[in-house]
Protein backbone atom coordinates (compact mmCIF):
# COMPACT_ATOMS: atom_id res chain seq x y z
CA UNK A 1 0.00 0.00 0.00
CA UNK A 2 1.06 3.42 -0.49
CA UNK A 3 2.37 5.76 2.08
CA UNK A 4 0.02 8.29 2.86
CA UNK A 5 3.00 11.13 3.74
CA UNK A 6 3.82 9.76 -0.23
CA UNK A 7 0.69 10.56 -1.66
CA UNK A 8 0.19 14.57 0.97
CA UNK A 9 3.72 14.82 -0.84
CA UNK A 10 2.77 14.47 -4.23
CA UNK A 11 -0.44 16.76 -3.85
CA UNK A 12 1.71 19.46 -2.22
CA UNK A 13 4.18 19.73 -5.03
CA UNK A 14 1.19 19.81 -7.97
CA UNK A 15 -0.64 22.28 -5.62
CA UNK A 16 1.94 24.61 -4.17
CA UNK A 17 5.20 24.13 -5.81
CA UNK A 18 4.44 24.65 -9.68
CA UNK A 19 5.91 20.74 -10.52
CA UNK A 20 4.14 19.89 -13.75
CA UNK A 21 5.06 17.57 -16.97
CA UNK A 22 5.57 21.02 -19.13
CA UNK A 23 5.58 19.27 -22.57
CA UNK A 24 4.44 16.46 -24.13
CA UNK A 25 6.47 16.76 -27.92
CA UNK A 26 5.64 14.96 -30.20
CA UNK A 27 8.49 14.70 -33.01
CA UNK A 28 7.42 13.98 -36.86
CA UNK A 29 9.81 12.84 -39.88
CA UNK A 30 8.76 15.31 -42.91
CA UNK A 31 11.67 13.49 -44.66
CA UNK A 32 8.47 12.16 -46.61
CA UNK A 33 7.00 15.33 -47.70
CA UNK A 34 9.84 16.12 -49.81
CA UNK A 35 8.68 17.64 -53.52
CA UNK A 36 10.53 19.54 -55.93
CA UNK A 37 7.14 21.76 -56.29
CA UNK A 38 6.42 23.38 -52.85
CA UNK A 39 2.94 23.65 -52.60
CA UNK A 40 3.02 19.83 -52.98
CA UNK A 41 5.40 19.78 -50.46
CA UNK A 42 3.18 22.23 -47.79
CA UNK A 43 0.28 20.22 -48.53
CA UNK A 44 1.97 16.33 -47.65
CA UNK A 45 3.71 18.15 -44.61
CA UNK A 46 0.54 19.63 -43.25
CA UNK A 47 -1.53 16.44 -43.76
CA UNK A 48 1.06 14.24 -42.01
CA UNK A 49 1.28 16.55 -39.44
CA UNK A 50 -2.79 16.77 -39.21
CA UNK A 51 -2.94 13.05 -39.70
CA UNK A 52 -0.26 12.31 -36.97
CA UNK A 53 -0.98 14.60 -34.71
CA UNK A 54 -4.94 14.67 -34.58
CA UNK A 55 -5.34 13.37 -31.10
CA UNK A 56 -2.17 14.56 -29.46
CA UNK A 57 -3.93 17.71 -27.61
CA UNK A 58 -6.86 15.93 -26.14
CA UNK A 59 -4.68 12.32 -25.34
CA UNK A 60 -2.79 15.26 -23.08
CA UNK A 61 -5.38 16.53 -21.58
CA UNK A 62 -6.99 12.92 -20.82
CA UNK A 63 -3.64 11.72 -19.24
CA UNK A 64 -3.48 15.03 -17.24
CA UNK A 65 -7.12 14.44 -15.66
CA UNK A 66 -6.63 10.96 -15.09
CA UNK A 67 -3.21 11.14 -13.26
CA UNK A 68 -3.93 14.61 -11.47
CA UNK A 69 -0.77 15.42 -13.23
CA UNK A 70 -0.92 19.07 -15.49
CA UNK A 71 0.34 19.29 -18.61
CA UNK A 72 0.82 22.44 -19.40
CA UNK A 73 1.88 22.50 -23.48
CA UNK A 74 1.44 19.78 -26.29
CA UNK A 75 3.76 20.75 -28.80
CA UNK A 76 5.29 19.50 -32.63
CA UNK A 77 9.02 19.13 -33.71
CA UNK A 78 9.51 18.37 -37.39
CA UNK A 79 12.72 17.46 -39.35
CA UNK A 80 14.81 20.78 -39.99
CA UNK A 81 12.65 22.24 -42.91
CA UNK A 82 16.16 23.05 -44.40
CA UNK A 83 16.10 19.77 -45.60
CA UNK A 84 13.14 20.25 -47.13
CA UNK A 85 13.63 23.31 -48.74
CA UNK A 86 16.86 21.85 -50.73
CA UNK A 87 14.60 20.15 -52.95
CA UNK A 88 13.21 23.82 -54.00
CA UNK A 89 15.62 25.85 -53.79
CA UNK A 90 14.14 28.65 -56.48
CA UNK A 91 11.15 29.25 -53.89
CA UNK A 92 10.96 31.01 -50.63
CA UNK A 93 10.72 28.56 -47.43
CA UNK A 94 8.29 30.97 -45.74
CA UNK A 95 5.79 28.89 -47.36
CA UNK A 96 6.79 25.98 -44.91
CA UNK A 97 6.50 28.12 -42.19
CA UNK A 98 2.89 29.37 -43.12
CA UNK A 99 2.19 25.63 -43.57
CA UNK A 100 3.62 24.75 -39.71
CA UNK A 101 1.41 27.51 -38.52
CA UNK A 102 -1.77 26.74 -39.79
CA UNK A 103 -1.06 22.88 -38.76
CA UNK A 104 -0.16 23.63 -35.90
CA UNK A 105 -3.81 25.91 -35.42
CA UNK A 106 -5.53 23.04 -36.65
CA UNK A 107 -4.63 20.57 -34.12
CA UNK A 108 -4.09 23.15 -31.46
CA UNK A 109 -0.78 23.29 -30.16
CA UNK A 110 0.74 25.99 -29.19
CA UNK A 111 4.17 25.78 -30.99
CA UNK A 112 5.74 23.59 -33.58
CA UNK A 113 9.76 23.78 -33.98
CA UNK A 114 11.91 22.84 -36.79
CA UNK A 115 12.01 25.64 -38.80
CA UNK A 116 15.48 24.87 -38.63
CA UNK A 117 18.94 24.27 -40.51
CA UNK A 118 22.31 22.12 -39.35
CA UNK A 119 25.37 24.15 -40.62
CA UNK A 120 27.92 23.14 -38.53
CA UNK A 121 30.18 22.04 -41.47
CA UNK A 122 28.81 23.87 -43.85
CA UNK A 123 25.91 25.25 -46.03
CA UNK A 124 23.93 22.45 -48.29
CA UNK A 125 21.42 23.28 -50.63
CA UNK A 126 18.14 24.85 -48.64
CA UNK A 127 19.97 25.87 -45.98
CA UNK A 128 21.11 29.21 -46.98
CA UNK A 129 17.55 30.03 -48.61
CA UNK A 130 15.88 28.66 -45.19
CA UNK A 131 18.13 31.15 -42.51
CA UNK A 132 17.80 33.96 -44.95
CA UNK A 133 14.09 34.07 -44.78
CA UNK A 134 14.10 33.23 -40.47
CA UNK A 135 13.27 36.74 -39.85
CA UNK A 136 10.13 37.36 -42.50
CA UNK A 137 8.97 33.33 -41.26
CA UNK A 138 9.19 34.51 -37.74
CA UNK A 139 7.37 37.82 -38.51
CA UNK A 140 4.38 36.34 -40.58
CA UNK A 141 3.88 33.22 -38.26
CA UNK A 142 2.55 33.09 -35.11
CA UNK A 143 3.47 29.42 -33.65
CA UNK A 144 6.36 28.62 -35.70
CA UNK A 145 9.93 28.41 -33.39
CA UNK A 146 13.58 28.43 -35.47
CA UNK A 147 16.73 27.10 -34.71
CA UNK A 148 19.99 26.72 -35.90
CA UNK A 149 22.84 24.53 -35.47
CA UNK A 150 26.47 26.25 -36.17
CA UNK A 151 28.87 24.36 -34.32
CA UNK A 152 29.48 20.90 -32.95
CA UNK A 153 32.73 19.62 -30.90
CA UNK A 154 33.34 17.27 -33.72
CA UNK A 155 33.01 19.68 -36.59
CA UNK A 156 34.27 23.32 -35.27
CA UNK A 157 32.46 26.09 -35.68
CA UNK A 158 30.82 27.55 -38.61
CA UNK A 159 32.14 31.47 -38.33
CA UNK A 160 30.16 31.81 -41.84
CA UNK A 161 26.81 31.28 -40.17
CA UNK A 162 27.89 33.02 -36.78
CA UNK A 163 28.61 36.23 -38.77
CA UNK A 164 25.49 35.41 -40.55
CA UNK A 165 23.18 34.38 -37.81
CA UNK A 166 24.00 37.79 -35.81
CA UNK A 167 22.16 39.50 -38.54
CA UNK A 168 19.17 37.23 -38.61
CA UNK A 169 18.83 37.79 -35.07
CA UNK A 170 18.85 41.55 -35.76
CA UNK A 171 16.47 41.39 -38.90
CA UNK A 172 14.04 39.07 -36.71
CA UNK A 173 13.72 41.56 -33.90
CA UNK A 174 13.55 44.77 -35.99
CA UNK A 175 10.48 42.96 -37.82
CA UNK A 176 8.63 42.45 -35.25
CA UNK A 177 9.66 45.43 -32.84
CA UNK A 178 5.77 46.29 -32.61
CA UNK A 179 5.43 43.44 -30.96
CA UNK A 180 8.17 43.92 -28.26
CA UNK A 181 10.81 41.95 -30.96
CA UNK A 182 8.92 38.46 -30.25
CA UNK A 183 10.49 37.43 -33.53
CA UNK A 184 13.56 36.64 -31.88
CA UNK A 185 12.71 35.10 -28.74
CA UNK A 186 11.32 32.28 -31.05
CA UNK A 187 15.08 31.76 -32.81
CA UNK A 188 17.89 29.58 -31.00
CA UNK A 189 21.40 29.55 -32.08
CA UNK A 190 22.96 26.11 -31.53
CA UNK A 191 26.43 24.31 -30.41
CA UNK A 192 26.06 20.65 -29.86
CA UNK A 193 22.34 20.49 -30.86
CA UNK A 194 20.21 17.67 -29.59
CA UNK A 195 18.01 16.00 -31.92
CA UNK A 196 15.33 15.06 -29.80
CA UNK A 197 14.65 17.81 -27.24
CA UNK A 198 11.28 18.39 -26.53
CA UNK A 199 11.24 22.00 -25.06
CA UNK A 200 10.97 25.29 -27.23
CA UNK A 201 12.07 27.13 -29.45
CA UNK A 202 15.14 24.86 -30.12
CA UNK A 203 12.97 21.42 -30.68
CA UNK A 204 13.38 19.63 -34.05
CA UNK A 205 12.87 16.47 -35.43
CA UNK A 206 16.83 15.18 -36.08
CA UNK A 207 17.51 12.79 -39.18
CA UNK A 208 18.65 9.99 -37.21
CA UNK A 209 14.93 10.11 -35.57
CA UNK A 210 12.10 7.43 -36.33
CA UNK A 211 9.20 8.47 -38.89
CA UNK A 212 7.28 9.73 -35.60
CA UNK A 213 8.20 9.64 -31.52
CA UNK A 214 6.65 11.05 -28.46
CA UNK A 215 9.57 12.93 -25.94
CA UNK A 216 8.21 14.22 -22.89
CA UNK A 217 9.61 17.78 -21.27
CA UNK A 218 9.10 17.48 -17.23
CA UNK A 219 10.23 20.71 -14.94
CA UNK A 220 9.73 21.49 -11.21
CA UNK A 221 12.15 23.80 -10.41
CA UNK A 222 9.65 24.89 -7.27
CA UNK A 223 10.01 21.30 -5.62
CA UNK A 224 13.80 21.16 -5.52
CA UNK A 225 13.51 24.86 -3.88
CA UNK A 226 11.08 23.44 -1.54
CA UNK A 227 12.65 20.31 -0.27
CA UNK A 228 16.46 22.02 0.28
CA UNK A 229 13.95 25.18 2.10
CA UNK A 230 12.84 21.98 4.22
CA UNK A 231 16.41 20.18 4.46
CA UNK A 232 17.75 23.88 6.47
CA UNK A 233 21.38 23.77 7.20
CA UNK A 234 22.81 20.55 6.09
CA UNK A 235 26.17 20.31 4.53
CA UNK A 236 26.50 20.37 -0.06
CA UNK A 237 26.68 16.80 -0.08
CA UNK A 238 23.37 16.83 1.66
CA UNK A 239 22.30 19.03 -0.57
CA UNK A 240 23.09 17.36 -3.42
CA UNK A 241 21.77 14.19 -2.62
CA UNK A 242 18.57 15.49 -1.85
CA UNK A 243 18.12 17.19 -5.54
CA UNK A 244 18.47 14.04 -6.93
CA UNK A 245 16.47 12.36 -5.08
CA UNK A 246 13.78 15.09 -5.82
CA UNK A 247 14.94 14.96 -9.44
CA UNK A 248 14.38 10.78 -9.78
CA UNK A 249 10.89 11.40 -8.55
CA UNK A 250 10.39 14.28 -11.42
CA UNK A 251 11.81 12.20 -13.95
CA UNK A 252 9.29 9.06 -12.82
CA UNK A 253 6.56 11.10 -12.97
CA UNK A 254 7.64 12.19 -16.68
CA UNK A 255 8.23 8.90 -17.93
CA UNK A 256 4.95 7.49 -16.45
CA UNK A 257 3.27 10.24 -18.64
CA UNK A 258 5.37 9.62 -21.70
CA UNK A 259 4.85 5.58 -21.44
CA UNK A 260 1.39 6.24 -21.15
CA UNK A 261 1.21 9.19 -24.11
CA UNK A 262 2.70 6.69 -25.95
CA UNK A 263 0.58 3.83 -25.86
CA UNK A 264 -2.66 6.16 -26.11
CA UNK A 265 -1.14 7.78 -29.67
CA UNK A 266 0.45 4.54 -31.03
CA UNK A 267 3.75 6.18 -30.72
CA UNK A 268 7.20 5.27 -29.85
CA UNK A 269 7.98 6.48 -26.24
CA UNK A 270 11.63 8.63 -27.22
CA UNK A 271 13.14 9.93 -24.41
CA UNK A 272 12.21 12.13 -21.06
CA UNK A 273 14.18 15.24 -20.66
CA UNK A 274 14.86 16.17 -17.27
CA UNK A 275 14.96 19.68 -17.36
CA UNK A 276 14.19 22.46 -14.67
CA UNK A 277 12.88 24.71 -16.82
CA UNK A 278 11.26 27.65 -15.25
CA UNK A 279 8.45 29.72 -15.55
CA UNK A 280 7.89 33.71 -14.36
CA UNK A 281 5.63 32.26 -11.72
CA UNK A 282 6.51 33.04 -8.12
CA UNK A 283 8.47 30.44 -6.87
CA UNK A 284 9.27 28.43 -10.40
CA UNK A 285 12.66 29.66 -10.56
CA UNK A 286 15.52 28.28 -10.87
CA UNK A 287 17.96 31.30 -9.18
CA UNK A 288 15.46 30.62 -6.03
CA UNK A 289 17.22 27.41 -5.99
CA UNK A 290 20.55 28.97 -6.21
CA UNK A 291 19.55 31.42 -3.74
CA UNK A 292 18.09 28.22 -1.29
CA UNK A 293 21.67 27.09 -1.24
CA UNK A 294 22.98 30.25 0.47
CA UNK A 295 23.61 32.67 -1.96
CA UNK A 296 22.15 36.66 -1.24
CA UNK A 297 21.40 36.69 -4.80
CA UNK A 298 21.59 35.17 -8.32
CA UNK A 299 24.77 35.96 -9.56
CA UNK A 300 26.90 36.56 -6.92
CA UNK A 301 30.11 34.79 -6.60
CA UNK A 302 29.81 31.20 -5.83
CA UNK A 303 26.63 31.10 -8.54
CA UNK A 304 28.38 28.72 -11.15
CA UNK A 305 29.37 26.34 -8.56
CA UNK A 306 25.75 26.35 -7.34
CA UNK A 307 24.74 26.00 -10.41
CA UNK A 308 27.12 23.27 -11.43
CA UNK A 309 26.18 20.95 -8.51
CA UNK A 310 22.05 21.78 -9.09
CA UNK A 311 23.12 20.46 -13.38
CA UNK A 312 24.65 17.47 -12.24
CA UNK A 313 22.81 16.19 -9.29
CA UNK A 314 19.44 16.58 -11.51
CA UNK A 315 20.74 14.50 -14.00
CA UNK A 316 22.13 11.92 -12.18
CA UNK A 317 18.46 11.70 -10.39
CA UNK A 318 16.92 12.07 -13.77
CA UNK A 319 19.08 8.92 -15.31
CA UNK A 320 17.71 6.16 -12.56
CA UNK A 321 14.40 7.20 -12.85
CA UNK A 322 13.60 7.07 -16.65
CA UNK A 323 14.90 4.61 -19.62
CA UNK A 324 15.81 6.72 -21.67
CA UNK A 325 16.66 10.52 -20.82
CA UNK A 326 17.74 12.59 -23.64
CA UNK A 327 17.51 15.94 -24.76
CA UNK A 328 18.53 18.44 -22.58
CA UNK A 329 18.26 17.18 -19.56
CA UNK A 330 19.91 19.88 -16.65
CA UNK A 331 18.85 23.38 -15.48
CA UNK A 332 17.54 26.20 -17.81
CA UNK A 333 18.77 29.93 -16.97
CA UNK A 334 16.37 31.75 -19.31
CA UNK A 335 16.44 35.61 -17.71
CA UNK A 336 13.31 37.02 -18.48
CA UNK A 337 11.13 33.63 -17.37
CA UNK A 338 12.90 32.88 -14.34
CA UNK A 339 11.42 35.23 -11.64
CA UNK A 340 14.75 35.32 -9.28
CA UNK A 341 17.06 35.87 -12.53
CA UNK A 342 14.81 39.03 -13.27
CA UNK A 343 15.30 40.39 -10.00
CA UNK A 344 18.76 39.94 -10.24
CA UNK A 345 19.30 41.66 -13.43
CA UNK A 346 17.23 44.18 -12.82
CA UNK A 347 19.38 44.79 -9.58
CA UNK A 348 22.27 43.96 -11.29
CA UNK A 349 23.54 41.54 -9.19
CA UNK A 350 23.42 39.40 -12.71
CA UNK A 351 25.61 40.14 -15.51
CA UNK A 352 25.78 38.92 -19.14
CA UNK A 353 29.25 37.93 -18.01
CA UNK A 354 28.52 36.02 -15.05
CA UNK A 355 26.24 34.17 -17.08
CA UNK A 356 28.83 33.51 -19.97
CA UNK A 357 30.11 31.53 -17.25
CA UNK A 358 26.99 29.90 -15.59
CA UNK A 359 26.44 28.20 -19.47
CA UNK A 360 29.78 26.34 -18.99
CA UNK A 361 27.80 24.23 -16.30
CA UNK A 362 24.12 24.42 -16.98
CA UNK A 363 22.14 22.18 -19.78
CA UNK A 364 21.58 25.05 -22.25
CA UNK A 365 23.36 28.53 -23.06
CA UNK A 366 22.45 32.28 -22.65
CA UNK A 367 18.61 32.16 -22.95
CA UNK A 368 16.23 34.63 -23.17
CA UNK A 369 18.68 37.84 -22.38
CA UNK A 370 17.46 41.07 -23.46
CA UNK A 371 20.08 43.38 -24.85
CA UNK A 372 20.38 46.72 -26.56
CA UNK A 373 18.47 47.65 -29.81
CA UNK A 374 21.74 49.35 -31.30
CA UNK A 375 23.69 46.21 -30.86
CA UNK A 376 25.58 45.48 -33.94
CA UNK A 377 25.34 42.19 -35.31
CA UNK A 378 28.61 41.40 -35.72
CA UNK A 379 28.63 41.99 -31.37
CA UNK A 380 25.47 39.47 -31.36
CA UNK A 381 27.76 37.09 -33.38
CA UNK A 382 30.19 37.48 -30.94
CA UNK A 383 28.18 36.77 -28.46
CA UNK A 384 27.36 33.28 -30.38
CA UNK A 385 30.65 32.51 -31.05
CA UNK A 386 31.87 32.56 -27.66
CA UNK A 387 28.89 30.91 -26.38
CA UNK A 388 29.59 27.91 -29.12
CA UNK A 389 32.74 28.13 -27.83
CA UNK A 390 32.24 26.82 -24.52
CA UNK A 391 30.23 24.04 -25.88
CA UNK A 392 32.31 22.94 -28.33
CA UNK A 393 35.08 22.58 -26.13
CA UNK A 394 33.10 21.12 -23.22
CA UNK A 395 31.17 18.84 -25.72
CA UNK A 396 27.81 19.97 -24.30
CA UNK A 397 24.92 22.02 -25.68
CA UNK A 398 24.56 25.68 -25.67
CA UNK A 399 22.67 28.22 -27.31
CA UNK A 400 22.22 31.61 -27.42
CA UNK A 401 18.22 33.10 -27.74
CA UNK A 402 18.93 36.73 -27.74
CA UNK A 403 16.74 39.76 -28.03
CA UNK A 404 17.80 42.83 -29.40
CA UNK A 405 15.43 45.52 -27.52
CA UNK A 406 14.77 47.71 -31.25
CA UNK A 407 14.22 51.59 -30.00
CA UNK A 408 15.64 50.48 -26.57
CA UNK A 409 18.51 50.91 -24.19
CA UNK A 410 19.98 49.27 -21.16
CA UNK A 411 17.90 49.37 -17.65
CA UNK A 412 14.78 49.57 -19.77
CA UNK A 413 12.12 46.08 -19.85
CA UNK A 414 10.98 43.94 -22.62
CA UNK A 415 7.41 42.62 -21.87
CA UNK A 416 6.16 38.98 -24.28
CA UNK A 417 4.20 38.44 -21.37
CA UNK A 418 3.13 34.25 -20.96
CA UNK A 419 5.66 31.89 -20.45
CA UNK A 420 8.19 34.00 -22.34
CA UNK A 421 7.90 36.69 -19.61
CA UNK A 422 9.73 39.80 -19.33
CA UNK A 423 12.87 41.39 -18.13
CA UNK A 424 15.61 44.32 -18.15
CA UNK A 425 17.18 44.99 -20.91
CA UNK A 426 20.93 44.06 -19.97
CA UNK A 427 24.85 45.52 -20.75
CA UNK A 428 26.61 44.30 -23.23
CA UNK A 429 30.72 45.31 -24.05
CA UNK A 430 30.50 47.32 -26.64
CA UNK A 431 33.75 46.96 -28.03
CA UNK A 432 33.61 45.50 -31.29
CA UNK A 433 34.62 41.86 -32.84
CA UNK A 434 33.22 43.09 -36.29
CA UNK A 435 37.25 42.20 -37.95
CA UNK A 436 37.46 38.76 -36.26
CA UNK A 437 33.11 38.39 -37.09
CA UNK A 438 33.63 39.52 -40.92
CA UNK A 439 37.14 36.18 -41.74
CA UNK A 440 34.62 33.82 -41.96
CA UNK A 441 35.88 30.04 -42.53
CA UNK A 442 35.74 27.46 -39.45
CA UNK A 443 37.00 27.35 -36.36
CA UNK A 444 38.91 23.28 -35.98
CA UNK A 445 37.12 20.93 -34.16
CA UNK A 446 39.07 21.30 -30.82
CA UNK A 447 41.27 18.18 -29.37
CA UNK A 448 39.36 15.38 -27.33
CA UNK A 449 42.27 14.66 -25.47
CA UNK A 450 45.05 15.94 -23.49
CA UNK A 451 42.79 17.92 -21.69
CA UNK A 452 43.91 20.30 -19.21
CA UNK B 1 -7.92 -0.73 -11.30
CA UNK B 2 -7.51 1.59 -8.18
CA UNK B 3 -7.58 5.26 -7.75
CA UNK B 4 -6.86 7.70 -4.61
CA UNK B 5 -8.89 10.09 -3.73
CA UNK B 6 -7.35 12.63 -1.10
CA UNK B 7 -9.24 15.55 0.68
CA UNK B 8 -7.62 18.25 2.13
CA UNK B 9 -8.68 21.20 3.85
CA UNK B 10 -11.26 22.93 6.63
CA UNK B 11 -12.74 20.55 9.14
CA UNK B 12 -16.16 19.57 8.85
CA UNK B 13 -19.37 18.00 9.75
CA UNK B 14 -19.97 15.11 6.99
CA UNK B 15 -16.93 15.09 5.21
CA UNK B 16 -16.27 11.73 4.68
CA UNK B 17 -20.52 10.76 4.43
CA UNK B 18 -20.59 12.69 1.20
CA UNK B 19 -17.13 11.70 -0.40
CA UNK B 20 -18.76 8.54 0.20
CA UNK B 21 -22.04 8.74 -1.19
CA UNK B 22 -20.19 9.95 -4.41
CA UNK B 23 -18.20 7.18 -4.41
CA UNK B 24 -21.58 4.97 -3.62
CA UNK B 25 -23.67 6.83 -6.84
CA UNK B 26 -21.78 5.75 -9.10
CA UNK B 27 -20.30 2.15 -7.85
CA UNK B 28 -16.69 3.30 -7.05
CA UNK B 29 -15.77 0.54 -3.98
CA UNK B 30 -14.42 1.54 -0.83
CA UNK B 31 -10.93 -0.14 -0.33
CA UNK B 32 -9.25 1.86 2.68
CA UNK B 33 -9.21 5.44 4.66
CA UNK B 34 -7.13 7.01 6.39
CA UNK B 35 -7.52 10.35 8.39
CA UNK B 36 -6.55 12.59 10.35
CA UNK B 37 -7.31 16.71 11.89
CA UNK B 38 -4.18 18.41 12.88
CA UNK B 39 -4.59 21.70 14.09
CA UNK B 40 -7.83 21.97 12.36
CA UNK B 41 -6.82 20.87 8.98
CA UNK B 42 -8.79 17.69 7.39
CA UNK B 43 -6.44 15.23 5.59
CA UNK B 44 -8.51 12.36 4.81
CA UNK B 45 -6.60 9.40 1.89
CA UNK B 46 -9.29 7.01 0.62
CA UNK B 47 -8.00 4.35 -1.40
CA UNK B 48 -11.07 3.28 -4.14
CA UNK B 49 -11.08 0.56 -6.78
CA UNK B 50 -12.70 2.02 -9.82
CA UNK B 51 -12.88 -1.26 -11.92
CA UNK B 52 -16.61 -0.92 -11.85
CA UNK B 53 -17.16 2.32 -11.65
CA UNK B 54 -20.45 3.37 -13.60
CA UNK B 55 -18.68 6.50 -15.45
CA UNK B 56 -15.82 7.79 -17.02
CA UNK B 57 -13.06 8.34 -14.85
CA UNK B 58 -12.94 12.09 -15.62
CA UNK B 59 -16.31 12.82 -15.09
CA UNK B 60 -15.49 11.29 -11.68
CA UNK B 61 -12.74 13.68 -11.36
CA UNK B 62 -14.99 16.64 -11.90
CA UNK B 63 -18.05 15.42 -9.55
CA UNK B 64 -15.68 15.05 -7.01
CA UNK B 65 -13.53 18.21 -7.65
CA UNK B 66 -17.21 20.08 -7.19
CA UNK B 67 -18.57 18.59 -4.12
CA UNK B 68 -15.08 19.55 -2.95
CA UNK B 69 -15.47 23.26 -3.73
CA UNK B 70 -19.12 23.14 -2.42
CA UNK B 71 -17.91 21.65 0.95
CA UNK B 72 -15.01 24.28 0.81
CA UNK B 73 -12.09 21.61 0.87
CA UNK B 74 -10.00 20.69 -1.69
CA UNK B 75 -10.31 17.67 -3.56
CA UNK B 76 -7.74 15.36 -6.32
CA UNK B 77 -9.18 12.20 -7.72
CA UNK B 78 -5.80 10.35 -8.98
CA UNK B 79 -4.75 7.26 -10.52
CA UNK B 80 -2.55 5.01 -7.65
CA UNK B 81 0.27 4.57 -10.59
CA UNK B 82 1.25 8.20 -10.28
CA UNK B 83 1.87 7.52 -6.53
CA UNK B 84 3.90 3.99 -7.39
CA UNK B 85 5.48 5.77 -9.97
CA UNK B 86 6.89 8.56 -7.80
CA UNK B 87 7.60 6.83 -4.95
CA UNK B 88 8.40 3.15 -5.27
CA UNK B 89 11.42 1.61 -6.67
Amino acid sequence: MINSLDILETINMIDNENLDVRTITMGISLLDCIDDNIDKACTKLYDKICRYAENLVKTGEDISKEYGIPIIHKRIAVTPIAMLAAACPTMNPVKFAKALDRAADTIGVNFVGGYSALVHKGFAQGDYALIESIPEALATTEKVCSSVNIGSTKAGINMDAVAKMGKVIRKSAELTADRDCIGAAKLVVFCNAPEDNPFMAGAFHGAGEPDCVINVGVSGPGVVRAALAKAGDCNITEVADLIKKTAFKITRMGQLVAKEASKRLSVPFGIVDLSLAPTPAIGDSVAYILEEMGLEQCGAHGTTACLALLNDAVKKGGVMASSHVGGLSGAFIPVTEDAGMIEAARSKALSLTKLEAMTAVCSVGLDMIAIPGDTSAEIISGIIADEAAIGMVNSKTTAVRLIPAIGKSAGEELNFGGLLGNGPIMDINPKSPAKFIARGGRIPAPMQSLKN
Amino acid sequence: MNAVITVLGKDNVGILAKVSTECAKVDVNILEVTQSVLQGMFAMIMFVDITKCAVPFAQLVDTLTEKGESMGVKIHVMHEDIFNAMHKI
